[in-house]
């Protein structure tokens, strides 16, 4: 097999980790973590089903309204200030920020948790006009370190143990080793506390768009948002344009819905809403602020009448912690910039659905996704969904063909019985090559076992028994 | 400018074919509606006591410290035994009544953000101290805005930062935090504002909970009043 396509290289890599029994039980471990503390979250809730059927319906109502919310959004933000620009693709989103920076000179950015900046390869980009780029969310930085995509949109070094972030400390900053997480921590702090002061341009993501306030929402952790988007003389938002809520009470909501499906906290340590740089009266904060509204694909995705709810999604990461798939296969086997059931949705309408097909039909179909998601997205039936359009679109002629003969045989007892002494007779045939390098059937049984057919079938068996029952009555 | 126009005419086109049926996948009367929604997320609590009683408990969870306080006095004399056990050499803060009567009698020198010093400066300094806007009794949450609170910065860069709050700030949820910041700023809210819920922490190795990531690594909530 060669790993010239997506398809290929998701097999190729699957086989390898799914092989390694001590990393799936790592991530298996850690992911069944994050569900327990889940659980205890939504406990608190006066009905956690009912909140997320208001979670739901406030996303929906922003995405039926897409056109007069983002209007408003834009306005509301640019009467204080902020610069905003419509990108119609990645390519114009990078070429808007990287003229940004160079207006300003910029020789150091730094950058808080983004997904969308991956999305559209924003730091090669910067770094190959001469940029340094640092990545403060120390998740990220520490995979910018090893210079690997995050393995988990929410938790992106998860795929690492305490040995390997020291090691990499080690190896690219020079530092002791360590195996106390605290510790290592505060070698990132330390790092990181010299580069906000050096920056010249802080960039961000945004988790909300709020309509009606013009203002950003940013949910997270470490405090590294905050920093970023407090001091530099410029900030710069990177952000879908399917992030929108209608109201800012909306976020009474939402921000708690994210925190407990994407973390098991009830609320993330900060929850910042910015709506432009520096007002009158302010003591501090950025001159400049850009924020930059990315459409890439996602107006098509909203063209599909039966799968544009995947819009509501907040990128809480929820359907991939709880994912069959995710939690053996790991993250970066995807290829993708968005893993698990959500990144196998979308993907498709992002870069193609021919290219990336394979990630539908890599599913259990058990609905866990469905069921987790805080705004009821219906993923699972999405990915039947990408299913039966990759197969309208380009069906395989020999397995049209076979399952035309399939449907001829099974629905016709006479053929189905003459078929029997054809599948027995082509057994004995087979079974020497079982498993071997001939094997026709190698595809399955490489990891499979076929059992060769029973020497009588169940009705032969069923019927006599009948008839010697029938004898020992008489 | 073009961009615009165009990114909002893909949008209407897109939306111009209706809806599948079920792909809502939400309905019912008043489903949408926030405050009614209220009843299902975490409670805040009824009456005052019930909301201080949840905020200490939620506090306690994120090893925020909280202490109820007398009068303004106390809070000061607080702050000056903090000051002793911590070692404080600089703190910053920024000018308002409650800041002013609560600091008055503290003995190490202030950097005020009114006077907008550089980040360098304000990097130097022990504690940040901060009014707030309000506390929330249902995330056990402060909450901040840059123009009542002495900026962007002055909460999140130094690594202790002491909130200092009164018993009546006290609410129920984030709603009427959200209602609080109409009723106070109108349309024109600040430019930066924040629901600040224990330290800064991170989980991201071995989701191990260490405090201080890059913001402070200690949060203490003093609430004056009986």
């Amino acid at each position: 097999m060669t790993s010239d396509t997506p398809a290929h290289q998701f097999q190729e890599d699957s086989a390898v980790s799914t092989a390694d029994f001590e990393h799936r039980q790592w991530m298996q471990d850690a992911l069944h973590g994050y569900e327990n503390t889940r659980g205890g979250t939504e406990a608190m809730f006066g009905d956690f089903e009912q909140a997320r059927q208001t979670a739901a319906a406030i996303k929906w109502e922003a995405i039926e309204n897409l056109d007069t919310l983002l209007g408003e959004f834009a306005d509301k933000l640019e009467a204080r200030g902020t610069r905003v620009f419509w990108a119609g693709n990645g390519k114009e989103a990078v070429d808007y920020i990287l003229g940004v920076c160079k207006e300003h000179g910029a020789k150091n950015i730094i950058k808080s948790k983004c997904m969308t900046t991956e999305e559209i390869h924003l730091n090669p980009a910067l770094e190959a006009a001469g940029m340094q780029v640092v990545e403060s969310d120390l998740g990220e930085y520490i995979v910018q370190l090893r210079e690997e995509p995050p393995f988990h949109f929410v938790f992106p070094a998860m795929h690492l143990k305490r040995d390997r972030i020291s090691q990499i400390f080690e190896e690219k900053l020079g530092t002791e080793p360590s195996s106390d997480p605290e510790e290592l921590t505060m070698i990132a702090r330390r790092v990181m506390r010299q580069k906000y002061c050096e920056a010249d341009i802080g960039i961000s993501g945004a988790n909300f768009a709020v309509a009606d306030s013009g203002m950003i929402s940013i949910t997270e952790n470490e405090g590294n948002a905050r920093l970023t988007t407090s001091l530099p003389k410029v900030h710069i938002a990177v952000l879908g344009i399917e992030k929108v809520v209608p109201k800012l009470e909306d976020l009474s909501v939402m921000l708690q819905m994210l925190g407990t499906a994407g973390t098991g906290q009830w609320l993330t340590a900060y929850n910042s809403m910015i709506g432009g740089p520096r007002q009158p009266g302010e003591v501090d904060g950025p001159e400049e602020f850009h924020v930059v509204l990315l459409d890439n694909h996602r107006t098509k995705l909203l063209a599909d009448p039966e799968q544009r709810d995947a819009l509501r999604c907040i990128r809480c990461g929820a359907c991939l912690n709880v994912c069959p798939i995710f939690k053996n296969i790991g993250g970066h086997n995807y290829g993708t910039t968005y893993q698990g059931p959500i990144g196998s949705v979308i993907t498709p309408h992002l870069r193609g659905l021919q290219s990336y097909k394979h990630l539908s039909f890599s599913s259990s179909l058990c609905g866990a996704c469905s069921e987790t998601c805080p705004v009821k997205i219906d993923l699972h039936h999405h990915l039947m969904r990408n299913r039966r359009n990759a197969v309208q679109e380009k069906g395989g002629k020999m397995e049209r063909w076979m399952f035309g003969q399939f449907a001829k045989v099974m629905t016709h007892p006479k053929r189905y019985r003459g078929s029997e002494g054809l599948m027995r007779f082509g057994a004995k045939l087979w079974l020497p090559f079982k498993g071997r390098k001939l094997d026709p059937l190698k595809a399955w049984t490489a990891s499979r076992d076929l059992p060769a057919p029973a020497p009588k079938s169940f009705m032969k068996q069923w019927q006599a028994q009948e008839r010697e029952q029938e004898e020992g009555k008489s | 400018m073009s961009g615009r126009e165009e990114i909002l005419g893909r949008v209407r086109e897109a939306l111009s074919v209706p809806s599948h049926a079920g792909v809502k996948a939400v309905s019912g009367e008043g489903v949408r509606d926030v405050r009614k929604a209220r009843g299902f997320l975490p409670d805040g609590g009824a009456t005052p006591e019930a909301r201080l009683k949840k905020f200490r408990k939620l506090a306690a969870k994120l090893k925020a410290e909280v202490e109820v306080l007398p009068d303004l006095a106390a809070a000061g004399a607080f702050l000056a035994d903090l000051a002793k056990t911590e070692g404080w050499r600089q703190i910053a803060s920024h000018r308002n009544d409650l800041t002013n009567s609560v600091l008055t009698s503290l003995k190490v020198p202030i950097l005020w953000t009114d006077d907008e010093p550089g980040t360098a400066d304000l990097e130097q300094v022990e504690a940040g101290v901060t009014s707030c806007e309000a506390l929330i009794a249902q995330t056990g949450s402060v909450f901040v805005t840059g123009k009542g609170c002495g900026g962007r910065a002055l909460s999140v860069l130094p690594p202790h930062h002491v909130v200092i709050a009164t018993l009546d700030q006290l609410l129920p949820d984030m709603l009427a935090a959200f209602d609080l910041l109409r009723e106070r700023y109108g349309d024109n809210p600040p430019s930066f504002v924040s629901f600040i819920t224990g330290a800064s922490r991170t989980g991201d190795i071995e989701r191990i909970l260490v405090l201080g990531a890059h913001g402070p690594k200690r949060l203490t909530i003093l609430i004056v009043g009986n």
